[in-house]
């Protein structure tokens, strides 16, 4: 197969890449979900005081 | 319940079934071909060209979402291009890199200034430029407002990129697809590929979007 590492060094990047992006947006929901989670407990002792 | 899982999933399940199959077809159906003396480096472009296609994609968006944004000044708007533009950055070079690639078995070389392949660096450019305008613009609202003059003004480089084969003499090869280049099993995992691609672009979108939405969302309760 020539040139065969050629193709699997696109098809690696090409798959890195997409599975970094993704890993980003995760670790981004994660964050959101944390803030999110944070302000909900904050706000019974807003509402309290 | 039920129907919103399936409203909230199914493209992204469509996608990965696409991106399954046109890997099967792209590793084991489509017959290897010989192209200036490199026969599986060739199959790069069943790949390439979805993510050009991608990249292109994305980019429009970005046109039609600016130009929306500015008429109506509705944040929806600027979200959608932002988002595009982030996946067509992304997009963009994915397709440098792997034309890059297959670029150094056909020319002996990874990169050479001809007009094709210029025009793209400079896409790439463009729209790293349109990110880095809504970073410095100080205001958020003034830097959605540069960026969508930018990202309206910056999509003239896309036909000029798509054209460059046409109207100027570059080594970068024809386009096969629309002259009846390819044979049947060729076209199809192209066309199979293309869907794969187009559904994850647009299964990422939808997820950007939404987190960005929901940033904005934290942001302004925080300020409250």
């Amino acid at each position: 197969m020539e040139n065969a590492g050629y193709f699997f060094a696109a098809f690696a990047i090409i798959w890195a890449v997409v599975f970094g992006y993704v890993m980003f947006l995760v670790n981004k929901a994660g964050k959101i979900s944390r803030q999110m989670k944070a302000i909900e407990e904050a706000r019974p002792r807003r509402d309290q005081a | 319940m039920e129907q919103n899982v399936f409203r909230k999933y199914w493209l992204a399940v469509l996608g990965v079934v696409l991106i399954l199959v046109a890997l099967w077809m792209v590793f084991l159906y489509v017959p290897t071909v010989t192209q200036d003396g490199h026969p599986f480096a060739q199959r790069i472009f069943y790949f390439h060209v979805p993510v050009d296609w991608v990249a292109f994609l994305s980019f429009f968006i970005v046109f039609i979402a600016s130009i929306a944004y500015l008429r109506t000044r509705d944040r929806k708007w600027d979200n959608i291009a932002h988002s595009s533009a982030e996946l067509g950055i992304i997009f963009t070079s994915l397709m440098l890199l792997t034309g890059m690639i297959w670029a150094r078995p056909a020319w002996g070389v990874y990169w050479v200034w001809d007009p094709r392949l210029t025009t793209a660096l400079v896409l790439w450019f463009i729209y790293v430029a349109y990110l880095l305008v809504r970073s410095y613009a100080g205001e958020e609202v003034r830097g959605a407002r540069f960026a969508a003059v930018l990202g309206i003004v910056g999509f003239i480089d896309v036909p000029i990129v798509a054209l460059a084969i046409v109207l100027w003499r570059t080594q970068h090869p024809a386009p096969l697809v629309f002259e009846g280049g390819l044979d049947g099993k060729m076209m199809a995992t192209l066309m199979v590929s293309l869907a794969a691609f187009t559904c994850l672009f647009a299964s990422l979108l939808r997820v950007r979007f939404s987190l960005r939405k929901a940033e904005y969302l934290l942001r302004s309760i925080e300020q409250e």
